[in-house]
């Protein structure tokens, strides 16, 4: 497997090592890393999951709405940014594997190299509530 | 393909007796394939290779691997600059706002220097390099970005499928997941990888790196690690701390090869060393 880019290596080591959960995409959107801290809300482990296809990882975890209504993947945040190249923002409801419904608020941002190459997305996101 | 090396001294020039064997001159390495000349790195030991080129030569091409002092200090005293009948090419990192052109002129003019790149007989050719493959005569070129401070390139050089792969300034532990296990999350394998010759960073012994993590260099036991990973045949360690005498970077090496099994020539890179890549 070709090596990543620089930029996503060292986007990696920085969501590694940080506390708050986060999430890295290549640019056509399939999962790269997820660290420690998004473990503990998706309930799963990234070496037990590896990567994912974007039309796996946008499912898995069953993003709804308030009333319970499922979120197409098209209108997650991270999708939006991974296919505007721009930042995004919303709030949800996920599915953990663990079935927990857990209420969680995203941003996601574009990650460009220099000059101006797309190469993923990341995403930072937030445990807003419990049911 | 031919590479010699006119520097591999890091950050300062050294010269003095005590570094008669690996050489004071900062980042320097002349690689030539045929008529085709190659320089990476303009630092200090630039100025004998050009006292030194072939008298026939006309067009040069400088490949700059990131912009700090010693890996361009030498760009003023290479005389190909000031020869009109010499046509010189200048690669190096792009930037995302300012033009490499620009940036070479903050060392082309003073205080730093009284020529201006204006004043020059005939003005360089600039290309600005990201992640991208090219070829020059029969030399397929290709670059990475790669971990150090600033816009910084790796190059690998293949000719006759021989491959040369340069790296003087690379932090393998801030550039890398989990390393050295996980080539996929290394930067800089995509250059170094199968390389028959890798010149790479080995600034430090393991316990100074320890206190100078984020300054874009890598111990000598991170450098074997790194050539093992990427399976090169020959590893020769570049950017020689300019405190370290030759005795010193002998004893350096020899205590980081103990107890390891290796399947590679390591070696301490020499300013006049030529190897024939054919």
């Amino acid at each position: 497997m070709p090596a990543q880019p620089l930029e996503l290596i060292l986007a990696r080591q920085f969501g590694d090592s940080l506390g708050m959960p986060c999430f890295l995409v290549d640019p056509d959107g399939n999962l790269l890393f997820y660290n420690e801290a998004a473990e503990t809300i998706f309930g799963l482990r990234f070496g037990e999951t590896g990567g994912m296809r974007v039309e796996e990882w946008a499912t898995v975890f069953t993003p709804t709405d308030s009333e319970g209504n499922p979120i197409i993947p098209e209108d997650l945040p991270l999708v939006k940014t991974i296919s505007t190249q721009s930042p995004a923002f919303g709030s949800f409801y996920i599915d953990s594997l663990k079935g927990e419904r857990i209420h969680i608020t995203v941003s996601s941002f574009p990650i460009m190299g220099r000059p101006n190459r797309f190469l993923g997305s990341m995403a930072m996101f937030w445990k807003t509530e419990e049911i | 393909m031919k590479v010699k090396v006119w520097g591999c001294r890091g950050s300062l020039p050294a010269p003095g007796p005590e570094n008669a064997i690996y050489g004071g001159n900062t980042s320097c390495i002349q690689v030539t394939h045929g008529e085709t000349c190659f320089i990476l790195d303009g630092g200090s030991g630039i100025l004998r290779l050009g006292k030194y080129l072939n008298p026939n030569i006309r067009e040069i091409h400088v490949l700059l691997s990131h912009l700090h002092m010693d890996h361009t200090m030498g760009l003023g005293f290479f005389t190909p600059l000031y020869n009109p009948n010499i046509k010189v090419h200048i690669y190096g990192p792009s930037t995302s706002n300012e033009p490499l052109v620009n940036r070479l002129r903050r060392y082309f003019s003073p205080p730093l220097f009284p020529v201006r790149v204006s004043e020059l007989p005939s003005h360089p050719i600039i290309h600005e390099l990201n992640n991208c493959q090219f070829s020059i005569g029969d030399v397929e070129i290709k670059s990475d970005y790669i971990c150090h401070p600033g816009p910084t390139l790796g190059y690998r050089l293949t000719a006759d499928k021989r491959v040369f792969a340069y790296m003087p300034d690379h932090e393998l532990q801030m550039g890398s997941a989990n390393f050295p296990h996980d080539p996929e999350w290394t930067s800089g394998f995509e250059i170094a990888n199968g390389a028959d010759l890798l010149f790479h960073d080995a600034a430090y012994t393991s316990k100074e790196y320890v206190t100078k993590i984020g300054w874009g260099h890598s111990s000598v036991r991170d450098a074997i690690a790194f050539g093992k990973m990427c399976r090169v045949k020959k590893l020769a360690l570049f950017h020689h701390e300019p405190v370290r005498s030759d005795e010193q970077l002998d004893q350096m090496l020899k205590e980081s090869k103990k107890n390891l099994k290796l399947n590679f020539e390591v070696e301490l890179c020499a300013e006049g060393a030529v190897y024939d890549l054919d």
